[in-house]
């Protein structure tokens, strides 16, 4: 079992292993959003109170899931980077942040359509959860501005893992002052919390949406981690030697 | 390791040195705990100027613009923080000496809230009053300022520990800070709105309070964290 961590952490042993789970996860995030496409904008019943303004939820949920998902990976293998001073746990919290930025700025955009028919308006500052993602994205901003201000990549690597652990701290906080300024300012939200009971039919292919959404995150992360990792290693013999290898990949 | 191990002084004496050095050091050079009041007090004399004389308005937006003047001004401050002590070497005999580094850290963020928190807190009474601030609620104004300074200088701290000796460092010292600031400016102001409405403020002094304790006891560890990551 240790045995196949201490594996995991070399890097041409990851770089190998993760060009062998790409696709394994490519394919099923193709499938499962291919489904919930169509079942979710074509066989899916219409909202009896939105009509068929309710199908950006496929798209928005999904990524709002997605952009706490990144911001948690980004933490926890910044300390693990940070505690059992692992370069492979730096390289995954380097490579998930400009995805998460991406996921969060995807769930604000679409909640912001939404926003439109429901509420009237493209930006409602009474809705919770719209500003904690706002508040979220300014944490991935600042994480990257940080990443990029220094030049080391070891004391980039550290110094953005703090700020990422104090991030965690923070968005739970966050979270919930949000909710209470809210609830202050009378949030007019049609959105209740939980939700109403949803229609299988609905229901199904936003879990379809939801997986297939985390299956390509989980393609890209490692895609991004893989070529984060080269070139991390780009002085190391075993790049040298894989790139002028005559099979080359 | 024969030798018996010297005495070190008690931490107390450790944070006491280390926060007077620094009020020495501002006692010196008042300019620096001024220049942020005096931005402090420009920032409140925007706001009229660009929005209107109109007393129901000002009465409106000044738990605001007193929250958010408060907040930038404490941010101007933050970089020097660590800035002076970062190119004198003295940071490097923080690193060194035998006492905890979170303790001097503390030290150092305790002078930095004495020379621009408590500051801040003294002088808003006199600009909420140019924003028709009933008496009644600036009390509260400065309890929530008391609290949420002392929570900014702390957080701050670790945005200076950060970005200590890095170029460019002041505008991503607000980048860093801003969004973690975020929750206390929300409860601050908010606060301080709703105690001019008559309306119940408690909830928020306490969450203010609990904020305030929550980062006495946990940003001093990463401020030390950030403070020896930046000076490998």
């Amino acid at each position: 079992m240790w045995k196949f961590f201490h594996k995991l952490a070399s890097p041409p042993h990851f770089y190998r292993l993760a060009a062998v789970f790409v696709p394994w996860l490519a394919v099923p995030a193709v499938a499962l959003i291919g489904y919930g496409v169509y079942a979710g904008l074509f066989l899916a019943p219409m909202d009896y109170q939105q009509g068929d303004a309710f199908r950006i939820i496929y798209v928005h949920v999904p990524s709002a899931y997605l952009s706490i998902m990144a911001y948690m990976i980004m933490a926890v293998s910044g300390g693990i980077g940070l505690i059992w001073r692992m370069k492979l746990a730096h390289a995954v919290a380097a490579a998930a942040a400009p995805l998460g930025a991406a996921f969060t700025f995807l769930a604000l955009v679409t909640g912001s359509i939404w926003g439109r028919p429901m509420w009237g308006t493209w930006w409602e500052w009474g809705d919770p959860r719209l500003t904690s993602e706002l508040i979220l994205l300014f944490l991935y901003f600042g994480y990257m501005a940080l990443r990029s201000a220094i030049d080391d990549t070891a004391k980039a690597d550290k110094a953005s893992a703090v700020l990422a652990l104090v991030g965690v701290v923070n968005v739970v906080i966050v979270h919930f002052s949000v909710e209470w300024w809210s609830s202050l300012h009378q949030g007019q939200t049609l959105m209740k919390e939980g939700g109403p009971a949803m229609d299988p039919g609905m229901l199904y292919p936003l879990l379809a949406m939801i997986l297939g959404f985390t299956f390509l995150f989980g393609s890209l992360l490692l895609r991004r981690v893989r070529t984060e990792v080269l070139f991390r290693e780009r002085r190391t013999r075993w790049v040298r030697e894989m790139i002028l290898s005559p099979e080359g990949s | 390791m024969s030798e018996p191990a010297p005495q070190i002084p008690g931490i107390f004496s450790g944070l006491w040195a280390t926060a007077r050095r620094d009020l020495l050091l501002a006692w010196k050079r008042p300019g620096d705990v001024l220049n942020p009041l005096f931005f402090f007090a420009m920032v409140c004399t925007l706001f009229p100027l660009a929005i209107g004389p109109s007393a129901e308005q000002l009465e409106f937006i000044g738990p605001g613009v007193l929250w958010v003047a408060a907040l930038l001004s404490t941010l101007l401050s933050l970089n020097s923080l660590f800035l002076g002590d970062f190119e004198d070497g003295s940071l490097d005999q923080l690193l060194v000496s035998p006492q905890p580094l979170p303790v001097l850290a503390l030290g150092k963020t305790l002078a930095h809230w004495l020379t621009s928190g408590l500051p801040l807190v003294l002088v808003s009474p006199i600009l909420a009053v140019t924003y028709r601030m009933p008496a009644s609620v600036v009390p509260v104004m400065m309890l929530t300022l008391l609290l949420g300074t002392i929570s900014l200088s702390l957080l701050g701290s670790i945005g200076a520990a950060l970005t200590v000796g890095l170029h460019r460092g002041t505008a991503l010292l607000s980048l860093l800070i801003l969004p973690l600031a975020m929750p206390v400016l929300l409860l601050g102001a908010n606060t301080v709105s709703l105690a001019a409405g008559n309306d119940i403020y408690t909830t928020g002094v306490w969450a203010l309070g609990a904020y305030a304790i929550a980062s006495l006891s946990l940003a001093p560890y990463a401020t030390a964290a950030a403070l020896r990551i930046s000076n490998e």
